[in-house]
């Protein structure tokens, strides 16, 4: 393999993981959008939404595509659940305070999984079944390319959804200036329940495309953490921005894991997080200044 | 009589605090099980220095932090390399574990301790997990096969002979972890506690009356992982082998716990906080299986409906009494 192969193969590679931690982030921003919440349980969602679907197709034999779309409501529940039993009760409190809190639940989450599907990885059969494809001498899993295709389907409903409708409007609304988003009429509440939902479904497909690679109780915590950094770099609270953010994460990484050393790929994704937040507590992509003083 | 109880009440309380560590060792060895109560209150000890810092730094100044496990396996892992890797006393351990975290929380708190809130929280756990990456790689710490720590002598005497290491160790716990809570009783009833308080509650308002926010800042941030930094040598000579496990994103998430359920904004919350979370999951056989579902779950129902945590509780409490009894006050 020359090295450019190796290069296209260590960019196919980031673009999938890309992909996933755009998810993750996309999660973060509606949540931290709307309710000024950084929800530490978002990783929690994506393994819910993999262990979801292996429940309903392993274990009760529906067909994968209705496994998949029941897996996304069940998570979705669970997020709206989250708001209303533990983050409306702390609505006023520090932001230490509710940090605190959402790490309660994921721990909690994680307790919950381990209980019931146990400490081993579960799987689901991969989406389709064949030859991996090839690009050169670069190798795509047909998994990858569902996790792509899927990834870039949820991201464009949801644009669709901020920029078409108005119930995605009211949220834009909603996350802009609150007071003047209910003096129009918009009910606050809704809205906040409806981020946690969106929040948490798009968890859940990230579980369900991952779910064929398998999943268990605390692999959540990993894309949880990796879609938070994607969040940052991007600029917190932007809808373009987590998906950029996801996406130039998952390619330096396996970059740098493929060039560097693939034993300090966590590294490598932590001092981006942090040097991000030194140098620009505001993101990449954007100039408008973050909370610092 | 009450009102000279409630007038000198801090210091005699501390002083009483201080007999009964003195004692508790002489009832714990009556029983049979008395080395591992011991070892429990050893454990206790460390964890309650870990979190009395961090109480500094959260529950006083308000600045969050979920990679303290960083600082307390720097101290740690001083310990180990000092002794092991260069057969030194260790006392240099100590010595090396005060000034690296010194030196690199010195370093890290200009720019990490501008960030406020979620940006706080998101690049201290960034470093955490940086730290935690490095224990695990770096050849010098033994990577993730662990290193091994030397004995501890102190002017000669092995804190880690066969059959006195228990309550060795329980003693010199309690005195480091008294001594700290002493320190820090005094810090936060001092001008700087104030200061810290002023930041806490509103940053501007304290800028604006001429607290130097950036320097208490970092002056607290360098205690708490000072604090950390001692308890994880101590921790190092305890368990005589060292893991990265134990100095992952667990720990720090451990002792963030400890301080919001015995109270963030309290010292003697802190120091109960750790004792109880260090200690009760030992006795509850369930926890063994579903520790961290219990875990979550005592995290958020504490948040919930005591946010003071504990400490608070109890204090309410004995003002309760103290009016009850005596109607003078």
């Amino acid at each position: 393999m020359t090295f450019t192969n190796q290069l296209i193969q260590y960019l196919i590679n980031g673009i999938t993981k890309g992909g996933i931690y755009g998810l993750v982030a996309l999660g973060f921003t509606i949540i931290y959008k709307s309710t000024d919440v950084i929800n530490f349980a978002q990783g929690e969602f994506v393994m819910f939404g993999a262990v979801m679907l292996y429940t309903f197709h392993h274990v009760l034999h529906l067909n994968l595509l209705l496994s998949f779309i029941l897996a996304v409501l069940v998570v979705t529940l669970i997020g709206i659940l989250m708001e209303v039993l533990m983050i409306r009760p702390l609505e006023e409190s520090s932001v230490i305070t509710q940090i605190i809190v959402t790490i309660g639940a994921s721990i909690f989450f994680r307790g919950s999984a381990m209980l019931i599907w146990g400490r081993n990885d579960v799987f689901v059969p991969f989406f389709s079944s064949g030859k991996p494809y090839r690009i050169f001498h670069a190798i795509i899993d047909r998994q990858y390319l569902w996790i792509l295709v899927i990834t870039l389907l949820a991201m464009g409903v949801l644009h669709l959804f901020y920029e078409k409708t108005i119930t995605g409007k009211a949220m834009t609304a909603c996350a802009a200036n609150k007071k003047a988003a209910s003096l129009v009429g918009i009910n606050i509440r809704t809205m906040v329940v409806l981020s946690f939902g969106l929040s948490a479904a798009l968890g859940g497909v990230a579980g369900g495309v991952l779910a064929p690679f398998g999943m268990k109780y605390d692999t959540g915590v990993n894309y949880g953490l990796k879609g938070f950094c994607a969040a940052i770099v991007g600029g917190l609270g932007n809808n373009v921005g987590a998906m950029v953010g996801g996406f130039v994460l998952g390619i330096v990484e396996e970059l740098g894991a493929g060039l560097i050393s693939s034993s300090y790929r966590n590294a490598i994704a932590y001092s981006i997080l942090v040097l991000v937040l030194i140098i620009r507590p505001q993101g990449i992509l954007f100039t408008k200044s973050g909370e610092r003083v | 009589m009450a009102k000279w109880i409630v007038e000198k009440g801090k210091g005699l309380y501390f002083l009483l605090f201080c007999v009964l560590m003195l004692v508790l060792p002489l009832i714990l060895r009556m029983s049979e099980a008395g080395d591992y109560y011991l070892s429990l209150m050893v454990f206790a000890g460390i964890n309650s220095m870990v979190v009395i810092g961090l109480n500094l730094l959260m529950g006083y100044a308000g600045q969050i932090s979920l990679g303290h496990a960083a600082f307390f396996g720097l101290g740690a892992y001083s310990s180990g390399i000092v002794t092991t890797r260069f057969g030194l006393s260790p006392l240099w351990g100590f010595t090396l574990s005060i000034i690296l975290n010194f030196l690199i929380a010195y370093l890290l708190a200009k720019p990490i301790l501008k960030l406020k809130g979620h940006y706080l929280a998101m690049a201290t756990l960034g470093l955490g997990m940086i730290f935690f990456v490095l224990f695990n790689e770096l050849p010098i710490t033994g990577a993730s096969e662990g290193i091994s720590v030397g004995k501890l002598y102190i002017f000669g005497y092995n804190m880690n002979s066969r059959y006195l290491k228990d309550i060795n160790y329980y003693y010199l716990t309690w005195i480091f972890t008294l001594l700290l809570t002493y320190f820090a009783l005094n810090i936060v009833n001092s001008r700087v506690g104030r200061a810290l308080r002023a930041i806490h509650s509103k940053e501007l308002a304290a800028h604006s009356i001429g607290v130097d926010i950036s320097r208490f800042k970092t002056k607290v941030f360098i205690l708490s992982t000072i604090y950390a930094g001692l308890a994880g040598s101590i921790f190092a000579h305890y368990s005589t082998f060292l893991c990265p496990v134990d100095f992952g994103l667990n720990y720090s998430i451990r002792v963030v716990t400890m301080g919001v359920v015995g109270g963030m904004s309290s010292i003697w919350g802190g120091l109960l906080g750790a004792s109880v979370l260090s200690i009760l999951p030992q006795f509850l056989d369930i926890f063994a299986e579903y520790d961290i579902l219990i875990y979550g779950l005592v995290l958020i129902l504490s948040v919930i409906f005591m946010p003071e945590g504990i400490s608070q509780k109890i204090s309410l409490c004995w003002e309760k009494c103290q009016k009850k009894w005596f109607h003078e006050v």
